[in-house]
């Protein structure tokens, strides 16, 4: 059995979710305390992809870092990187795609704590990264978790992006779920089936972890 | 001495205020603000405490100026070292009693502090628990000791006490006078109980609509005629019910329920939740020992 494509997508979807979390968790603050005009155009830009067609997105991608034109030119000459047909690629559309699925939570979580939090952190002298790392975020510490789970979750189960931009290469691109697309369409259903139910499996057990975590039922099954 | 001249405009749901607020507070003062809510009480601390900016005006303490808007000083609110009790205690959920102590505090010197608040306000068997686990007012002692940690000046109360029951009121009101007394300290109270006032501060400023309308000791102000009665006390009116030719008027003082006659010009002025005093000077009181 091949395990490539089932290793490159939980190294993709282990890699976005570390470079989301770092990118989030600013930008979740930034949008709960801001008070810029140009929020509802930020908000409106991160939940794009959540009712956007996959599709559109991978087009943009592919247009944007084709090396055929200015953008895509200027990243391969600057940075050395090469973002269409590669994993560098499938990492960045990623990142943009499961945005909202890490952006949201952390933003709701530190929405609800109460300002009175902040302030308190501040009259004490301690600056705003000390109040966000020392008082905010451990005080929303399940919705950290599930921000973190649902863009886990969410690369691992995508297709459009991933077909359009990463091009399904063999132990390059080819992550999982185009593997079983692929073996469908070759009448190999033993191998789409194990494909299928290894993701089917892990997702479960993914999530389930979550409910069980948030819900309280691990610390009273220890106790 | 703290010197406040401020000026704010605060737009609270569909109204709009004027905050202007201008007095002075002297070293070692225990000043009560007292007013209707909305009145401006709590935006009044926060801007003292930096939590607020005013759009003009200066504050400054000890000829230090905190806020000077003409200047472009505005001192933040992290460096003005002000021991604040949020309304609702803003406990931090995630830390044990000793942490949230702790956190407070800058340096390892402070150590001596919080053992000592920690013994003052006898939270030593609740260090290793969490704020949700404790009492209301166990919350509240926390929240006193945590603003002390590192040694304010100036102390801010919103309004600490509300939200307890009566006993553990009077019990708190007598840490609050300690810590008063023994750090030195200039406090700010914002209180609606004019029992609590009159037991705990040397002076009220009246808000109404974002301005001090009146100031003065606290007797003096909750009563508008010098009584020199034996008896006068402050409650609120639950009841007004006619029997036979006179009206009987249900007071509740502190937690009591107190019955008083009136005639029914006296009661012209009065409704049901009216703040009164009760007064008497002409008969002679009997004292049974309690305890």
């Amino acid at each position: 059995m091949n395990w490539d494509p089932l290793l490159i997508t939980f190294k993709l979807a282990v890699v976005t979710t570390a470079i989301l979390l770092v990118i989030s968790v600013p930008l979740a603050y930034w949008m709960v305390n801001t008070k810029s005009r140009s929020k509802p155009f930020i908000e409106t830009l991160i939940s794009m992809p959540l009712v956007l067609p996959p599709t559109v997105l991978g087009f943009y991608f592919l247009v944007a870092f084709s090396p055929g034109n200015a953008f895509g030119n200027w990243i391969n000459e600057l940075l050395g990187l090469k973002l269409v047909f590669s994993f560098g690629g499938l990492v960045v559309a990623s990142i943009i795609y499961s945005l909202p699925f890490m952006v949201h939570p952390i933003q709701s979580g530190l929405s609800i704590l109460p300002h009175s939090l902040t302030e308190a952190s501040q009259v004490m002298g301690k600056s705003k990264w000390t109040t966000l790392f020392k008082v905010l975020l451990p005080n929303c510490k399940a919705s950290l978790l599930t921000g973190i789970v649902l863009a886990f979750a969410h690369t691992v189960g995508e297709f459009g992006v991933v077909l359009m931009i990463g091009g399904s290469i063999p132990g390059k691109t080819k992550v999982a779920s185009i593997a079983i697309y692929d073996e469908v369409e070759a009448m190999n259903y033993g191998a789409a089936n194990f494909y299928a139910s290894v993701l089917f499996i892990i997702t479960f057990c993914i999530l389930l972890m979550v409910y069980l975590i948030n819900g309280g039922y691990l610390k009273r099954f220890w106790k | 001495m703290i010197k406040i001249d401020i000026h704010k405009r605060l737009r609270a749901h569909d109204s709009e205020m004027n905050l202007r607020i201008k007095c002075k507070i002297k070293k070692g003062e225990l000043v009560t603000l007292y007013g209707e809510s909305g009145a401006g009480k709590t935006s009044t601390l926060r801007i003292l405490a930096g939590l607020l900016k005013p759009d003009k005006g200066e504050i400054t303490i000890n000829e230090v100026s905190w806020v000077d808007t003409a200047n472009k000083i505005f001192i933040a609110p992290q460096k003005r070292n002000i021991g604040y009790v949020f309304q609702d205690y803003a406990l931090f959920p995630n830390m044990s009693v000793l942490q949230n102590l702790e956190f407070a505090s800058n340096k390892a010197q402070n150590k001596k502090v919080i053992a000592e608040l920690i013994e003052m306000m006898e939270l030593g068997d609740l260090q290793n628990r969490k704020p949700q686990t404790l009492s209301g007012g166990q919350q509240q002692r926390l929240a006193l000791a945590r603003a002390l940690v590192c040694k304010p000046n100036i102390l801010l109360l919103d309004e600490p006490l509300a939200a307890l029951d009566y006993k553990i009121r009077l019990k708190l009101q007598d840490y609050i006078t300690r810590i008063h007394n023994e750090y030195a300290l200039t406090t700010i109270l914002i209180s609606h109980d004019i029992g609590e006032i009159m037991k705990l501060s040397g002076r009220v400023l009246v808000l109404d609509q974002g301005k001090i309308v009146r100031q003065g000791i606290p007797s003096e102000i909750f009563s508008n005629e010098k009584i020199s009665g034996k008896f006068k006390f402050i409650g609120e009116i639950l009841k007004i019910e006619p029997q036979d030719v006179v009206l009987i008027v249900s007071v509740l003082i502190q937690n009591n329920v107190v019955k008083v006659i009136a005639n029914k010009s006296e009661i012209q002025s009065l409704n049901v939740g009216d703040k009164v005093m009760v007064a008497s000077k002409a008969f002679n009181p009997i004292l049974y020992k309690i305890e």
